[in-house]
This record gives structure tokens, sequence and C-alpha cells, in this order.
């Protein structure tokens, strides 16, 4: 055994070995977290990105009059009697046409190969006939989407392989597309649709977009930026500045960081007890959504508008006070205005933590299939009344499909919330970094 | 409700009006000379408006309630006492005007019965919690045997009748994801938490600390749905399948292991705090006297900081027992009660989902049975969170 101080003995060598891993544990364990969150956005983002391209054919169609239009006589309500499987027909023709003059060969019948557009088309066809009734005997250009497992093809997720062997398609028809894309008819462009297009039915997910889901997100949003903002900063401003220190103030501290811990979902079975079966209020509508996501983001905005109000130093409110404003004033004209960047930034945090929540909405019915696009008021709905869906659980309600198609929608539904909550958040950022204040 | 709104847009427009009768008023009882008057026309003007309006208001609020408890419509005599409440205020501090009155005082009265009133909204919250789920469940249990709920091991609701809604197999879903997940997320968010505030440098903090917190800031709905396509088939195919274990692709450990990503920030950022609490001179002492950052870390830092990262556990745990969107798409939905992680197992959340979508009907023990899940839930997490924050509080405290 040696005793020199620059050899290090065999103790002293084990206890920096353990030093070594100690550290390389916690290095690791890092590593893992980012790793994790690298794979939660990468594959996310791999499955979606597809779904913001869509493939249209470009179709020169017929509006041939005694099928649109049998009076003759261009009236809008007599021609709406004429539902879409009454152009069902003339897309066909069209299309038929159309590979024909190409000079595709195939062994597809006209009824196969009307399948490979979307049976979403025809309703195109229809609203645009009825929204303009002098196209009627004209041939009109139209962009039509194609079907999902066309749509499917050109992304890569169907082969000639697997159309084998599904139902719904044929290798003939990929290879009556690939022509048709060959020739310039069918494309896959970017696909506004996605963001504006309502939910569309099981057998049509090409169809199906986050309109609907948009919308009722940001009546939510709404809803709850003018309930929780108000009530949030007059609670928080009796809290730290007015309330007495008793009993009755010490509960309502200790319950309002119990809410702020109380799972989500049972702000969803207090939404159905008491804002639906209790007060009666429309179910799936935005204005009970934002009532219980306002319920649910109180606490937060109660606790970081307290931590701002707490950071403006005494020596404002005792300089107001000094030359003769009330209590109320120094807190209205001071202490507010010096913690509203702190106020705004826990505010934007908790409408990012309300847009993305999804199991309260299950509970109070925001799962329903709805194609209409709510209005903010009607007279008989009442304010935010009529049905709607939220972005997050379009995500889930897609998630719930059986055709693949709707995998591919919910991760695109999904990054496009991602981008919603990244906006929110950078706000926050900015705003924190461009007013914060040391005092 | 409907015939409430008429009054209320009368009481507000009355009010609107009063602000400036009352601002006119203040100047002509000080006979145009506003260095006679103790308070500024505009104190008399906000105090009128808000006698105007806030019983009025308050009557509102009331009598909705009011007529949904009583199950009428509100008739023309409700809306005549709004109207009337209304117009005295609007009578009264018109008439109170005078050069001496101190309508500051008045005013912030009014404003602070509103502050109040805006506080006592978090104890209605909890009440209202309790009370929809204590309501219902009593209903439930007068249809269902409480000791079959809580003592019954199956599971098999059947819209027709006859269903047997035991609590447990439920339960032991919960808490074996909630165990995985845990499993998961306390080391890796504790040795985060300790790398980041005793080894890591300025720049390597400011960079992963954001990063980690990112995880919080993930909608559960995109965990549930990577769980869904990606962990969940990856589990499936390269270990459930191959080492026999089952073939289902929703499962204890999908979920867990998902669950568990969700918590590392919560883990790590909560220990975070608690070791950075722990007085600079207990590591120094420790130090100076030869051992190992390591060394202090394990034997000084961390028994210091143990009853802190305990409540933080807790708290996690309570997060992973209440979680439902990432079971709900990645454990499945079958109650069962086994062992074998790669297996589809079921939760108290799921159930409460699955039981309270779709058709209800809000007189059969099938629908209401999700009354007392969520009851018990709510029971379980405020329990947890309670004695968390309380051994956290206590902790704090102790370096103060």
């Amino acid at each position: 055994m040696t005793n020199s101080l620059l050899q290090s003995d065999a103790r002293t060598k084990k206890r920096n070995a353990a030093e070594a891993r100690f550290r390389a544990y916690g290095f690791s364990a890092i590593c893992v977290a980012m790793f994790a969150l690298v794979i939660l956005l990468t594959s996310v983002l791999l499955n979606g990105v597809s779904s913001f391209q869509q493939t249209f054919v470009t179709l020169p169609i017929e509006l041939v009059e005694e099928r649109v239009d049998k009076q003759g006589n261009r009236d809008r309500a007599e021609m709406a009697k004429t539902t879409t499987i009454g152009y069902a027909p003339l897309l066909r023709d069209a299309f038929v046409a159309e590979i024909e003059s190409l000079g595709i060969e195939t062994e597809l019948g006209a009824r196969d190969l009307a399948d490979m557009i979307s049976k979403e088309a025809a309703a195109t066809v229809r609203n645009r006939v009825l929204a303009d009734p002098t196209l009627v005997g004209q041939t009109i250009e139209f962009d039509l989407l194609a079907s999902g497992r066309i749509d499917a093809y050109f992304k890569g997720d169907v082969t000639m392989e697997s159309a084998a062997l599904d139902g719904n398609t044929s290798p003939e028809a990929l290879m009556v597309a690939q022509a048709l894309a060959d020739a310039g008819i069918m494309e896959t462009k970017f696909n506004w649709g996605f963001f504006t297009r309502p939910d569309a039915s099981v057998q049509r997910p090409e169809a199906a977009g986050l309109g609907v889901a948009i919308l009722g997100s940001i009546y939510m949003m709404l809803v709850v930026l003018f309930l929780a903002l108000p009530i949030g900063v007059a609670s928080s401003i009796y809290l730290e500045e007015f309330a007495p220190k008793n009993r009755i103030t010490d509960i309502i501290e200790v319950n309002i960081s119990n809410l702020a811990a109380v799972p989500s979902i049972v702000y969803g079975i207090l939404g159905l007890a008491i804002f639906i079966n209790f007060m009666e209020f429309n179910q799936s509508s935005p204005l009970v959504g934002g009532l219980v996501l306002t319920l649910m983001t109180l606490p937060t905005i109660i606790i970081s508008t307290r931590a701002a109000l707490k950071s403006v130093p005494p020596s404002i409110r005792d300089a107001a006070l000094g030359v003769g404003a009330s209590k109320m004033q120094s807190v209205f004209h001071h202490v507010l205005p010096l913690a509203a960047p702190g106020i705004l930034t826990g505010t934007i945090i908790g409408l990012a933590q309300a847009l993305g929540e999804t199991a309260p909405l299950l509970l109070i019915g925001m799962v329903a299939f709805v194609r209409e696009y709510p209005a903010a008021y009607t007279p008989e709905a009442g304010l935010f009344g009529e049905a709607s869906t939220a972005l997050p659980v379009q995500v889930f309600n897609w998630t719930q499909r059986s055709d693949p198609a709707f995998v591919e929608r919910a991760s695109g539904a999904i990054i496009t919330l991602l981008v919603f909550l990244l906006i929110m958040n950078a706000v926050a950022i900015y705003l924190r970094r461009r007013f914060e204040r040391r005092w | 409700m409907q015939s409430l709104t008429t009054p209320l847009l009368f009481v507000i427009a009355l009010a609107v009006i009063g602000y400036f009768v009352a601002k006119s008023r203040a100047m002509q009882v000080a006979g145009g000379d506003i260095r006679l008057l103790v308070s500024l026309p505009r104190q008399h003007a906000l105090s009128t408006t808000l006698a105007t309006l806030v019983p009025a208001c308050g009557a509102v609020l009331l009598f909705a309630l009011y007529s949904r408890i009583a199950g009428t419509t509100p008739g023309w005599f409700l809306s005549l006492v709004i109207l009337g409440l209304g117009v005295t205020g609007f009578a009264l501090s018109l008439i109170g005007i005078k050069i001496e009155s101190r309508a500051r005082t008045y005013s912030e009265r009014w404003i602070m019965a509103l502050l109040i009133f805006s506080s006592t909204i978090a104890i209605m919250t909890t009440v209202g919690i309790v009370f929809s789920m204590l309501f219902e469940t009593f209903n439930f249990f007068g249809q269902y045997d409480w000791r079959d709920f809580f003592f019954s091991t199956t599971w098999s609701p059947n819209f027709r009748g006859n269903s047997d809604l035991g609590i447990i197999p439920l339960l032991w879903g919960t808490l074996y994801v909630s165990f995985i997940a845990l499993l998961f997320a306390v080391p890796i968010g504790l040795f985060a938490a300790i790398y980041l505030s005793e080894y890591a440098s300025p720049r390597m903090r400011s960079v992963a600390k954001p990063a980690i917190e990112i995880l919080a800031g993930i909608p559960t709905i995109v965990y549930g749905l990577f769980a869904l396509i990606t962990v969940g088939p990856l589990l499936r195919d390269y270990f459930a399948e191959p080492m026999g274990f089952g073939q289902s692709a929703s499962s204890v450990m999908t979920a867990g292991l998902v669950m568990g990503i969700m918590l590392i920030p919560f883990v790590s950022s909560l220990s975070d705090d608690i070791i950075n609490a722990v007085p600079q001179a207990m590591r120094d002492g420790s130090l100076g006297l030869g051992a190992t950052p390591s060394e202090t870390i394990r034997q000084v830092v961390i028994p210091a900081a143990l009853p802190g990262i305990v409540g933080a556990i807790l708290l996690a745990a309570s997060r992973a027992i209440g979680e439902t969107m990432i079971v709900v798409l990645g454990a499945g939905a079958a109650a069962r009660l086994s062992l074998n992680p790669f297996e589809a197992m079921t939760t108290v959340t799921v159930k409460i989902v699955s039981q309270l979508t779709g058709d209800t009907d809000f007189a059969s023990p099938e629908t209401l049975v999700a009354f007392a899940l969520g009851l018990t839930l709510f029971v379980i997490t405020l329990g947890l969170n309670v004695f968390a924050l309380y051994i956290v509080r206590k902790y704090r405290e102790q370096y103060e």
C-alpha cells in the first residue's frame, strides 16, 4: 500500500467512481426526459404533417339542366329538392369522360371509377350550383376531393399490396389514379379545407376538417377570458390586499390550492350535474364548456395574480396612501397596473391549459357529431348556446373511428392545437421579458 | 331566465343614466363650485351606478337560482322586485348627494362587496363539486348496495339491469397504472432535479429546465394520442408479443409509461424547489469535511429535503390517479384484476367517461355509478393533496 498523495488509494478511487456514477445517473435522467420530449413531438409531427395535404381532382362538369333544375326556372327552393344523389351521375359521367379522353385504359366499371372521387364532392358541386343558379347548363371546372384511399396512396399509406386486400379500393383504381396524376388531373396540394370544413362522417375522412372545433374552442376561450380574468383578479385583490387574517380567509386559501389539484374530470361531473342537469343549459354548448373551464382555470389565475400583486413593493402602496388615496384607490390606480404584466402572463398560461383540456368536455356532451357551424348568438339557444365541439375533443373523436385516415387527421389536429399553444406561450414569455420589472 | 333579462337590461340602462345624472347633480348641489364638494362628482357618479346595479344583479342571480330549485319560471313579481331594487338604489343615492357626503367611501363599499363575492366563488365551486356528487351518489346507493360497490370484484355494467358494479377492479387498474407511472417518473424526475440544481452549469440549466417544463405544458390528449399510435404498438410488437405476455396494444404498461413521461416535469420542478431550499451552509459543512458532492447529496441534502420530496411524490400520485385522457386512450376498457402489465385494464376515470358519455339515463344505477366513482376519486385525490401540501408547507417553514 502506497501512502503517496499523488497516487489515490483504493478507497478514494472507489469514492471517485461512485461520484462519477452518480453524476452520470443525473445526466442520463435529463437525457431520458429530453429524449421523451423529442420522440413525443416527432411522432406526432410525422404522423400528422400529411393531413395538411390533400389530393384533389380537377374535372370539367357539365351541369345538365334536366338533372339539376327540373323545372327550369332557376328557383333555389325548387333546385334544393335535388339531393346530392341527383348530382352523383353528373360527376360520374364527367370523370369517366375525362378518363376516356386521356386514353387511360382500365377494366374498372363506371361505378368503381366514381368511387375514386369523395362522396363529399357531389355536395361541393351542389352547394356551388345553389349559390349561383346561373351556372346551370354550363360546363364548369371543379376542384373535387379524391376519396380517402386514393389520397392515402399519394401519401404512401396505401400500397398496391394493401389495396388488393382492401374492400374500399383496388390496385386498378390506384393505377388509374397514378395515370391521372401523371396527366396533371389529380394533384396533392395544401389543404385549407382542413381548417375550415366541419367534421365529416366515418365514410369520408378526406372531407373532415377542424372548422367547427376551432370555432367552438375560440368561443370557449372567450367565455373563459371574460369570466375567469375579472373574477380571478377580483378575488386575488381581496385575498392579497384586504382580507383580514382569520379562519374564513384561511379556509378560502387552502380551498384554492386544493381546487388547483382536483382532477379535471371532476369538473366535468360538476358541469354535467350543475350546468346541464340543474341549470338546464344546452348540452355540448360552448357556454357550458366555457363555464366548466372557467372554474378549472380560476385557481391557476388566482395563484399567479396573487404572486404578481405580492411582488409589487409596499412602498408603492405607502406612497399612494401618503398623498391621500384610499386603500382601494392605491390598489386600483397603482398596484394593479404595475402587476398587470404578471397577471396577463398567468392568464395566458391558464387559457393555454384550458384550451388543451379534454376530459371535462367529454362529460358535457362535446363529443357529439356536429356539422353545423355554431352561431355566437341565436334567440333560441342564447349566447354561445349552440352545439359545438372543441379542438382536443375532436382529436379524441377521430381516434375512436376505425378508418386509419382519421388517425392522420387526429395528429394533424394535435399539431394545430400545439401551434396555438406555442403562440400563446410565446406571447406570455414575450410579455414577461418585455414588461417584467425588478424592484 | 328569459323573463329576468328584460328588467336586468332596464337596470343596466338606469345605472348608466345614473352615472351622468349623479355627476351633474353633484355639481348642482355645490352650486357649480367643485371646491366645496367633499367627494369628486365622479365618485358620486360611481356610487350611484353601483348602488343601482349591485343589489339588482344580486337579486337576479338569487331569483334565477330560486326558480331553478323551485322549478318555476320567474314571474312578473320577481321582475318587479328587481326593478324596485334598481330604482330604490338609484333614487336613494341621488337624494343622498350632499356637499359633505363621502361618496368615495360609499362606492368603495360596493366594490368591496363585489371583491368578497368573487373570492367566495372558489368556495362555491368546492361546495358545488361535493354536493353535485354527493346527491347523485346518494341516489345511487338507494338503488345499489354500497357493500357490493366497495367490495365486489366484478365490474360488468348491463344496461338492461342486473349489473355488477364493483369498484375494486377499477381501483386496481388505477393504482397499477399510477404505480408504473411513478416507478418511471420518480427516479428520472428526482435525478434530473438533483443534476440541475447541484451539478449543471448555468448554461445547461437554462436549456434543460425549460425543455423539461415544455413536457408539463403539453395537453394530456397529446400524450394519449402518443400512447395510442406510437407507444402501444411499439410495446406490443417488441415486448409483449415476443415475450408471450399478450397481444393488446393498450395496456397498463403503455398508459403507465406515457403517464410517467407526463409526470417527470411535475416531480422534477417540485423537487428542484425543495432541494434549492436546503441551506447552502449544510452543503458547505459536508464538503468541508471532505465528502464528495455525491456523498453530500445522498447523506445531507436528500435527508434534509426528504419530507418535501415525499410531498412532491404524493402530489404526483394524486395527479396520476386523476389523469383521464392517457388512460382512456392507452389503458383499455376491460375491467380486470391481473398482475400482467401488458394486459389491458381499466381505471376509475375511464369508467366515469364511458358511463357518462352517449345516451345517459339519470335514473339507472349504471349512469349514477359514475357519480359514486367521481366522489371516490375526489376523496382519494383530496386526501393525498391535503396530506402532501401539509408536509410541503411544514417542511418549507423549517428553513425559512
